[in-house]
């Protein structure tokens, strides 16, 4: 048996491996990708445009705007001297935020007296006008600390100092780029399977693989093997580079790793093999790739955290194998969980990859029409 | 039969009408005969929608925050207090630090607001009690908002406190911010406009990227070219089916966005299905390119699954700002035509029509189309070699 189950899987990765554009397809774009969204998807903001309106003429202002164009998050993008300048900026989206200083500023400071400051942001994108609102934040609370050490005034009853742990410089790349190993491991899966048994149906060459002494379990082996050894190379390539390129730290096991990236591929096989034996044209399994693809990666904490998901959802995503993966993922590598700590993660990979399985062999022989 | 057949000639614009009506009943009957494409349309933007208005929000809520009073009195539970009733944390009271950080750890809070002690006794006695706030970093965006909190109930804590001198060390300067369009920062506004553009994206390619390579497959390609219709003609014939059913899906997302999530409409409706159609044009003609250089449904359809849905997620600026990532991928980002497409709807939709972010992006759309349909004509097999 285990001779001709070879035999099989050498078709199935020749089917897959044979084709110069398929071959390509599998190889090229998920390294671009690493490459170009590791860059791209990232919360911080950096040089984001900033336009200051500042009607004052005293020292202190010219400092607080000197912190605010000094910081890295921010870049000057121009000065405005009238108020209804502020709309041309925003509008065209040529400054993000605008920084107000009014009149009064320099002679309220002078005189102890809160002195206001007033910044527009664009709230298009609310995420980002927060993250720009809280770096500014910080660099107006910096301003009144060093102001207040300057001018010897009394200390506050309680100062507050936070920490960030795992972490320290909250850079989002390094929970972003691990979170992209399992986007682009998930879209390789189901690129190799989701279309596959779907061809063969098309083809009809199917029923002739189901007329031959094979029985299911080792068609489904044969099916399912080339997708996790095709998952393997490819995720094992895109660590290698998450951690010399990206300098991702890696402070955990391998082998905690490579253990939910087994299950995860087992999981995502099966699930990629399901939908394409439900498929009668390869067109239906496409859609069904991006039925599964799009809502596995929009709810699996990759971007968005899980905790602020309605309870409905929250409970909908432990259908989800990519939303165990990525706490292995971002575990292990940040943070060195050990396996022990991870097996509520290890197991629901496990049954999700079971179940898919078993359905997927059984619609083998059931969907022949 | 002989009659009919002197009766409709090969050429002139009669025949050209009756050739392409032809074609477009041809697929109208391949849509009616493999539902998926109806499906595709209609289904995958419903489905997608719900999950994506409802599922996702940036806006932390419940953050589970461990809290630590190594001496619990009046004063540390007044400091306390303003976690417990706020809308953003969900508390969880620890005696020592020790528990707390074991917590963090098991990721059973998402941060600890440590009160020391001597909390009591310093903050009374007009020195400055140290507070130690932990966030866990791994997911930065989190704990930046986290921190931002945090901050927030301290420096309310300071001014209830009626500490004169504190507040000028620490409110020297106070900001005052105002958020244009979204006052409310609610990230449902902007996520749901953003999520048409992808849907759209995924909508228009998966039309198309099966059409010609499915004729290809079957071997009704060389049919096709046998027959006296042209290139254009068979794109054309391609194109109306898809386009129809691509802007009842896009008619569909938009009136959800409306009326299920209310998401505000600044803008005109006209001006989103103008540069919709626009959109529209430029997802179907990629989808088409890259039907007729795949060569096969299979290849066509990894295809369209690499270059959609993650391209369009993550570089349209739909949730990660592009004025933020380096030159070399923001430059990238021009070949994603979502890019264009979301400054739109974001716009239109919280802002209003502002034509300085519509004409531009709407004319890029307009090239995008017109360089994918021209790239998808010439492509196309003229004969079979």
């Amino acid at each position: 048996m285990g001779y001709a189950i070879l035999g099989l899987l050498k078709k199935e990765l020749l089917a897959l491996l044979k084709d110069k554009k398929s071959r390509f397809v599998l190889i090229g774009p998920p390294i671009i990708q690493l490459l170009v969204f590791g860059y791209a998807a990232t919360f911080d903001l950096n040089r984001v445009p900033i336009a200051i309106y500042n009607e004052d003429a005293g020292e202190a202002s010219r400092e607080l705007i000197a912190r605010f164009a000094g910081a890295r998050a921010f870049r000057e993008a121009g000065r405005i001297t009238r108020q209804a300048e502020i709309a041309q900026f925003i509008n065209p989206k040529k400054a993000l935020l605008v920084l107000h200083i009014g009149q009064e500023f320099s002679r309220d400071l002078s005189n102890h007296r809160p002195a206001s400051i007033q910044l527009i942001i664009d709230g298009r994108n609310s995420n980002t006008a927060l993250v720009a609102l809280n770096y500014a934040q910080t660099i107006v609370a910096d301003f009144n600390r060093s102001r207040a050490e300057e001018q010897r005034l009394p200390r506050p009853a309680a100062c507050l100092e936070i920490r960030a742990w795992f972490n320290p410089n909250l850079a989002s790349r390094w929970f972003i780029v691990p979170g992209i190993i399992g986007l682009l491991t998930l879209v390789v899966t189901m690129l190799v399977t989701a279309l596959s048994v779907a061809r063969e149906r098309e083809q009809g060459t199917f029923d002739q693989l189901l007329v031959t002494p094979f029985t299911p379990l080792e068609i489904l082996i044969g099916k399912a093997l080339p997708g996790i050894l095709i998952g393997l190379v490819e995720s094992s390539f895109i660590i290698l580079m998450a951690v010399y390129w990206f300098r991702v730290p890696f402070v955990g096991e391998i082998g905690a790793l490579y253990l939910g990236i087994v299950l995860f591929l087992t999981a995502t096989v099966g699930i990629g093999l399901m939908i394409s034996s439900l498929a009668t044209t390869q067109q239906q399994g496409l859609l069904g790739a991006f039925l599964f693809i799009v809502p596995s990666i929009i709810l699996s904490g990759f971007a968005t955290p899980i905790a602020n998901m309605p309870e409905a959802v929250q409970t909908l995503t432990l259908l989800n194998p990519l939303r165990y993966f990525l706490v292995i993922v971002r575990g292990v590598m940040l943070e060195g969980l050990p396996m022990s700590l991870l097996v509520d993660q290890y197991w629901p990979m496990a049954v999700i990859g079971l179940t898919a399985l078993a359905l997927a062999g059984w619609l083998f022989r059931r969907r022949l029409y | 039969m002989t009659m009919s057949a002197r009766h409709v000639p090969l050429s002139g614009p009669s025949a050209r009408r009756l050739r392409l009506l032809g074609l477009i009943r041809k697929e109208f009957l391949q849509i009616r005969r493999d539902p998926s494409s109806i499906a595709i349309a209609f289904l995958l933007p419903l489905v997608l929608l719900i999950l994506f208005g409802y599922g996702v929000s940036l806006d932390a809520k419940h953050v589970r925050v461990g809290l630590v009073a190594e001496k619990p009195g009046p004063e540390t539970s007044d400091f306390l207090s303003a976690f417990e009733h706020s809308e953003y944390f969900q508390p969880i009271l620890f005696t020592d630090q020790r528990a707390a950080r074991e917590a963090l750890a098991r990721r059973q809070v998402s941060a600890i607001v440590r009160l020391r002690s001597d909390f009591a006794r310093l903050a009374l006695s007009g020195q400055s009690a140290p507070i130690q706030g932990i966030v866990d970093g791994v997911d930065a965006n989190t704990a930046r908002l986290v921190s931002g909190y945090m901050q927030g109930v301290w420096t309310q804590w300071l001014q209830r406190q009626g500490d004169q001198r504190a507040e000028e060390s620490t409110q020297a300067v106070e900001m005052r911010q105002r958020i244009w369009f979204n006052p409310a920062v609610r990230s449902r506004d902007y996520l749901v406009p953003g999520l048409i553009a992808v849907i759209m994206t995924l909508i228009g390619a998966l039309l198309t990227a099966m059409v010609v390579a499915r004729e290809w497959d079957r071997g009704t390609l060389e049919a096709l070219v046998a027959t006296p219709v042209s290139v254009g003609e068979v794109l054309i014939g391609k194109l109306v089916p898809y386009y129809l059913l691509g802007m009842g899906g896009m008619a569909l997302s938009m009136v959800m966005a409306l009326y299920l999530f209310d998401v505000p409409l600044r803008g005109s409706l006209w001006v989103l299905l103008l540069t919709g159609t626009l959109f529209l044009l430029a997802a179907l003609g990629m989808g088409l390119l890259i039907s007729i250089v795949s060569q096969n449904q299979f290849v066509a359809g990894q295809v369209a699954i690499i270059t959609t849905f993650l391209p369009a997620f993550i570089l349209s600026g739909f949730i990660f700002d592009i004025g933020s990532m380096p030159p070399a991928v923001q430059a990238f980002t021009y070949l994603i035509a979502a890019r264009y497409f979301v400054a739109i709807l974001q716009t239109v939709f919280l802002a209003g029509n502002l034509w300085g972010v519509i004409v531009p992006n709407a004319l890029a759309l307009a090239a995008m189309a017109a360089v994918f349909l021209a790239l998808a004509w010439r492509r196309m097999p003229r004969r079979l070699g």
